[in-house]
């Protein structure tokens, strides 16, 4: 049986200041859903408090994966329960080599009871692995051993979170913003890397303000969301009529939250970036 | 006493692993407590030592007395000289096999692992045990070659001429006054003569031990390097875990001829009740190369700074420094790099990771005398701290007499971001581990430098500081 995750009239607040207000979403294994909204709409601050960041104070609502209340979980006990946040702007983590960082994750997630210090999957197993997840995704063996994101291109930034994406087979992924800032060859192969993970096992939700990488990912389902709250859900065609017309008639159908959304008007950016 | 802490080494879990110790009623021999003329005379006849050696101990003594307790670096005011055994020995005898060293020793150097280790991939082993070595060797041919890896108290009896040519001729007792205690009361310790052009290939290794508690241990390490020739000298320390304190004050002289190179590599691993106060120096001369590698993970009060002289003109020094203060524990560690000689240089590496109120400062020298033109010298500290209640603090000081010189100082701290902490949480690590891998990459710059057994051993170290600490 698919897996399913159930938001429901989820509110968070960053810093005191509220930014999600009463969000409803049913996502399941094997879908893909995009989520569109103007910046500051809320969309990332979906995605954070989804996996868990202690600066997204969840003040009500709830969140349940077949029966297990995921709020009731840190972020590591989420990702082993099989969430994933591929980051719009992933952190560099100085000294630790790309493969010692994977092949810890990867140990954890499959493993969930796994405590630290115990055993890792084999060195052998893993390096097979991922030297065919890094060919797929046409990266040169030597990136396994750099150390994480430093001094990675913004393309190479982008292809290390599919990578993870790869490696960890959630069941449940949330893509924020992966198209962004990318040329269109790095788009065509983030894409095509999707593309190739999301299949019956994995639940996918695209946070774009593009169509890009939707081309490659047709959504069964796009969601608009406008000042905190999802004010429509639709089609594929959904997507295209944003993308086409911007978020003109989206506001003229819903002008009490395009009013509030004016006000935010802001760069939405993770508050801690 | 001894069982609670024999179980908390055994569960090896967040805390400190080698805090065992074993029954000390088969020794051969325990000074009693304190310190005065009559204890120091008794160890050196109980040694047999010549009549120059005597003297100097006496004459050491009388500078150690004269001389004011440092009020920089630590907090000494806890330490009571008189509260302490100043010689200890435990076997009669040093042994060429691990077969023949007593059972109860030979047991803790085994979960030591240091026999495997010897098996593997070292030159040559000493283990000193309290005050005096148990057991010695030195892989055959580099004997025949003419190396010498012996205790100093052997070597005192079969090389005199050379230890009274040398011994404390680079690190004198008027230096400074744990360097004056430790030439009163010097026990063990390694001394090396590396003969011209002998490149020495895999490390030569010594192991202390302190067993005793309220033990003293000052060993005396005096390492020849002569011309073109090249060793890689390594040292490891542990001690038990007792609730009064222990103090290990070693003086550390090398001398590093024409073309030779050095590199010592300290993994000082003390349990929190130690004083660590050792005193280590060098001199480099013409093209020589120093290298200190000084990783400080264990006591209450490490202070510690390498030094190299550069005495002549190509002269290179460089330190490599790590040091992990923990729960009540202060690493006041550093380096010193004096260029006496024109066309010297020298670069300094620190870094220091401070956690659960720990405090680890960086104190470091970097001088240049008139007439030293043309040095170079670069100073990098970055310090790492894990949370509010610790702390980190940087001392450099910087005296040049000369203007043609190039000087760099960088220092950092950082403390562990929020965000590094949640994205790898956010891919499955616990707090735990995520935080020990961000600090076995803050290091990992210094520990790629480790031979690839020690660097293992030091990241090992490293997680189990780490291990259970956080939450």
């Amino acid at each position: 049986m698919p897996s399913t995750l159930t938001i429901q009239d989820l509110h968070v607040e960053v810093g005191g200041t509220p930014i999600l207000k009463g969000v409803d979403l049913v996502l399941r294994q094997g879908e893909i859903h995009a989520l569109m909204g103007p910046n500051g709409s809320g969309k990332s601050t979906l995605a954070y408090a989804l996996v868990g960041h202690p600066k997204y104070e969840i003040t009500r609502g709830a969140v349940d994966l077949d029966g297990t209340d995921v709020l009731a979980l840190d972020a590591n006990e989420r990702a082993r329960l099989g969430l994933f946040l591929a980051f719009q702007y992933p952190v560099t983590i100085p000294g630790v080599k790309v493969a010692d960082f994977l092949r810890h994750a990867i140990s954890n997630v499959r493993n969930p009871e796994r405590k630290e210090g115990e055993e890792l999957i084999s060195m052998r197993e893993f390096r097979k692995e991922l030297r065919t997840n890094m060919e797929a995704l046409g990266m040169e063996a030597e990136f396994a051993r750099r150390y994480l994101n430093e001094g990675f291109s913004g393309g190479e930034k982008k292809r290390m979170e599919i990578l993870q994406l790869a490696m960890l087979k959630p069941r449940f992924a949330f893509l924020d913003e992966t198209d962004s800032g990318l040329d269109t060859d790095a788009v065509k192969v983030v894409s095509e890397g999707v593309n190739r993970l999301a299949g019956p096992e994995m639940g996918v939700l695209i946070i774009t303000h593009h169509e890009r990488l939707l081309e490659f990912n047709r959504p069964q389902y796009t969601h608009v969301m406008l000042a905190g709250r999802i004010v429509e859900t639709g089609g594929a065609d959904l997507a295209h009529e944003v993308h086409e017309q911007g978020y003109a008639e989206v506001r003229e159908r819903h002008p009490e939250e395009a009013a509030e959304q004016a006000v935010l008007g802001r760069e939405e950016v993770p508050a801690t970036v | 006493m001894a069982t609670d802490v024999v179980t908390k080494s055994e569960i090896g879990i967040g805390d400190y692993r080698y805090g065992f110790h074993d029954p000390t009623d088969k020794y051969a021999f325990i000074s009693r407590k304190g310190l005065d003329r009559e204890i120091v005379a008794q160890i050196s006849e109980m040694k047999g030592e010549p009549a120059w050696m005597r003297d100097l101990r006496l004459k050491s003594l009388d500078i150690f007395f004269e001389k004011p307790m440092p009020n920089w670096g630590g907090d000494l005011s806890h330490l009571d000289f008189q509260d302490i055994y100043y010689y200890v020995r435990a076997s009669d005898r040093q042994e060429k096999s691990w077969d023949e060293v007593p059972e109860d020793i030979r047991r803790t150097y085994d979960r030591l692992g240091i026999p495997e280790a010897e098996k593997k991939y070292l030159s040559g082993v000493k283990a000193q045990y309290e005050s005096e070595v148990v057991y010695g060797s030195l892989q055959e041919d580099l004997a025949k070659q003419g190396v010498i890896f012996t205790d100093t108290d052997s070597a005192l009896r079969e090389h005199q001429d050379l230890l009274r040519e040398y011994f404390a001729t680079v690190i004198p007792p008027s230096d400074n006054k744990f360097a004056a205690l430790n030439t009163a009361v010097w026990s063990g310790g390694s001394f090396i003569y590396v003969p011209k052009g002998v490149a020495i290939e895999f490390p030569l290794q010594a192991y202390f031990r302190i067993n005793t508690e309220n033990m003293g241990q000052f060993e005396r390490t005096l390492i020849i390097v002569d011309e073109g020739a090249s060793v890689h000298y390594v040292e490891g320390c542990t001690a038990p875990t007792y609730t009064t304190e222990s103090l290990h004050s070693a003086v550390v002289e090398i001398l590093v001829k024409r073309g030779g190179r050095c590199r010592y590599t300290t993994i000082q691993n003390w349990s929190s009740n130690v004083y660590n106060l050792v005193t280590k120096r060098a001199m480099a001369y013409r093209d020589a190369l120093m290298e200190w590698v000084d990783g400080n993970l264990g006591s209450q009060l490490t202070m510690k700074y390498p030094a190299v002289y550069l005495m002549e003109p190509g002269a290179r020094g460089e330190t490599l420094s790590i040091a992990f203060a923990g729960k009540g524990q202060h690493q006041d560690a550093g380096a010193k790099m004096v260029h006496v000689a024109p066309h010297t240089s020298s670069r300094i590496v620190s870094k220091s990771i401070s956690k659960d109120g720990g405090r680890a400062s960086y104190r470091g020298l970097v001088k240049v005398v008139d007439g030293a033109k043309h040095c170079k010298s670069n100073v990098v500290c970055d310090a790492l701290i894990l949370d509010s209640a610790s702390r980190s603090d940087t001392y450099p000081y910087i005296e040049v007499a000369e203007d043609d010189v190039a000087i760099e100082h960088e220092a950092s701290v950082s403390k562990i971001a929020e965000e590094q902490l949640f994205y790898l949480m956010s891919r499955g690590l616990s707090e735990a581990e995520a935080s020990a891998m961000i600090v076995t990459g803050f290091i990992e710059p210094l520990v790629k430098e480790l031979p690839m057994e020690y660097a293992v051993e030091m990241n090992r170290l490293i997680e189990l500081q780490m291990e259970g600490s956080v939450g």
